[in-house]
């Protein structure tokens, strides 16, 4: 599936709710099932500033592709469940597709006051580092 | 006693006096428990602002035109119920500022820099609010003084022997908080204000959340200078008032120049105008200095001794009902406190429960509270705070307990 494709799927999924509370609890689901991110992988280099909470990504390309990981610390449940989302729309894709994505669900599925509070706890940070790593790995690879 | 309360106070027509408390939130009835940050505004505030723009605005002082004089008086009326409201003993006494921290930073910036020198010792405690810290570093950094810190027990009480064993003659200046904004702790200042002065030290009393809920009497406490903001008093934003006793604030030197603060300006030399003048550089905020008047008449109105006995029964209520929850510490068990509830769940972040709490219409804080030296004190990176104002209700902790049943379901 390409970016898009699963922006449309993530909004119709999010269409299925009308209660902020609902599409929160949605979220805090994504990130129960999100893997573990390994400890070693934890590193300040990988920190996202700019949250309130401790969140962590990180990146490799296999294939041609990029796969992201991520976590937040253990109680911080709603940033999880955000880095959740974010590698579900962007992991195994292409570097270059990564770095021009056009992420427009976010505004799209309506979630609130997750939007602000995310504002401030980083989701801008974690879409621009997940963005820097496809332009680092488009670069490579062009060389 | 809860009837009594209940006689003295009807909270439903109180309510009905502040109009922003009427509106749903995500589909549901506002709660606004964000009372320490700021409170709102009755309609009497409002309209005195709107009265003021729209009949008799005007730069003060200067005019000689009607309008000029009315504004003028309605300033220097708010001057004279500052000074009933804190019963200071002369109008001179009473700055306008624009808050709490302004009012520090004056007399950081004018006393400190005038009167203290290498090796002089400030004391504050645990926990200040920053804007009762920064200041008294930035001053420590410049002049090479010592700052001390009172520390805090772990009910959140000041720990006074240690308070007196800091005392010395070194200590020259000591500043604390009136009431703790996050943990609610009532300060014993008196006592605080007594030992300071047996040491020849100045206190400055930081009285950001007290001003609306504790009976204030500067004369009897014997504080050599309080500050508080009006935005937490059911008054406008950007407005605050630094209280100072005439002989201390006639001794300092002004601290910011420009109008209204000056006698006589040459380029060889200017003459400063009188107390409270001379620091009052520049137009002030007129309309909400105009305003605060009325804020402190609803205060008044009310009674404070009235107010407090009904903050005190919903912290009371939301004590022992929270206190049920799986999981739930208090942080803050102080036996003297104001309406301020702090708390922790364990396993969930608290920014997580200040979005699901937003999410079912409660206004709650999360986070450090602008006492970070205080979170560290307690091993926590902050806390969810709930605190109340005289329109809030019983059955407004209800539906807190409610909600964070729904984030303890939504999490676990
Ligand atoms: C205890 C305390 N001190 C100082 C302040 C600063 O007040 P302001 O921001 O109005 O200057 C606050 C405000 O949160 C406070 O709670």
């Amino acid at each position: 599936m390409t970016i898009n494709e699963k922006q449309d799927e993530i909004i119709e999924e999010f269409d299925l709710f009308d209660d902020q509370l609902d599409k929160t609890q949605y979220i805090i689901d994504l990130g129960k099932k999100l893997p573990p991110m390994p400890e070693t992988q934890k590193t300040d280099e990988n920190r996202i500033m700019g949250c309130q909470s401790k969140v962590w990504v990180d990146a490799e390309l296999k294939d041609d592709r990029l796969y992201f990981y991520g976590d937040s610390e253990p109680t911080a449940q709603i940033s999880k469940g955000l880095v959740g989302l974010l590698v579900r729309v962007l992991s195994g894709q292409k570097p270059e597709d990564v770095a021009n994505a056009d992420l427009y669900f976010i505004p799209q599925v309506g979630m609130g006051n997750l939007i602000t509070s995310l504002r401030a706890g980083g989701l801008a940070s974690m879409i621009e580092r997940m963005k820097a790593f496809g332009r680092a790995y488009s670069v490579t690879e062009n060389r | 006693m809860q009837s009594a309360i209940d006689n003295a106070l009807d909270i439903q027509q109180i309510r009905r006096n502040f109009p922003i408390l009427h509106q749903e939130i995500n589909g549901r009835p506002l709660v606004y428990f964000d009372n320490a940050a700021t409170t709102q505004k009755p309609q009497s505030v409002i309209d005195a602002l709107t009265r003021y723009y729209e009949g008799y605005n005007a730069n003060i002082h200067r005019g000689i035109h009607h309008l000029a004089e009315q504004a003028t008086a309605a300033f220097e009326d708010s001057r004279r119920a500052v000074q009933t409201f804190l019963n200071a003993k002369h109008w001179q006494e009473i700055i306008f500022t624009y808050g709490t921290t302004d009012g520090i930073n004056l007399v950081a910036n004018s006393y400190g820099r005038r009167f203290l020198t290498a090796g002089d010792e400030i004391i504050i405690s645990t926990m200040e609010h920053h804007s009762n810290i920064v200041p008294w570093q930035m001053l420590c950094e410049e002049r090479g003084c010592v700052l001390r810190i009172i520390p805090v027990d772990e009910n959140g009480d000041l720990i006074l022997e240690e308070y007196e064993k800091l005392l010395s003659e070194k200590t020259k200046l000591v500043s604390v908080v009136h009431v703790s904004n996050s943990l609610g702790t009532i300060n014993p200042v008196k006592t605080i204000i007594d030992k300071a002065h047996e040491v020849g030290a100045v206190v400055l009393i930081d009285g950001a959340q007290a001003s609306s809920h504790i009976e204030l009497d500067v004369q009897a406490l014997d504080a050599d200078f309080y500050a508080f903001s009006a935005h937490k008093l059911y008054g406008p934003t950007g407005m605050g008032v630094l209280y100072g006793k005439k002989e201390l604030l006639d001794a300092m030197p002004p601290y910011r120049g420009g109008g209204e603060m000056i006698k006589e300006v040459t380029f060889e030399k200017t003459t400063y105008n009188d107390i409270p003048y001379k620091f009052e550089a520049g137009t002030p905020n007129i309309a909400d200095v105009v305003a605060v008047k009325t804020a402190l008449e609803y205060i008044t109105d009310l009674g404070k001794e009235t107010i407090a006995a009904h903050e005190n029964d919903l912290l009371q209520y939301a004590t022992a009902q929270l206190s049920e929850l799986d999981g739930l510490r208090i942080i803050g068990q102080a036996k003297h406190k104001i309406g301020v509830i702090s708390f922790v769940l364990e396993g969930i972040h608290h920014q997580d429960t200040g979005v699901i709490l937003d999410q079912q219409g409660i206004a709650v804080r999360t986070g450090h509270h602008c006492t970070m030296p205080l979170m560290q004190r307690f091993g926590i990176a902050g806390t969810t705070r709930a605190s109340f104002a005289v329109y809030n209700t019983r059955d407004e902790i209800d539906r807190l307990v409610l909600g964070l049943k729904r984030v303890h379901k939504m999490m676990l």
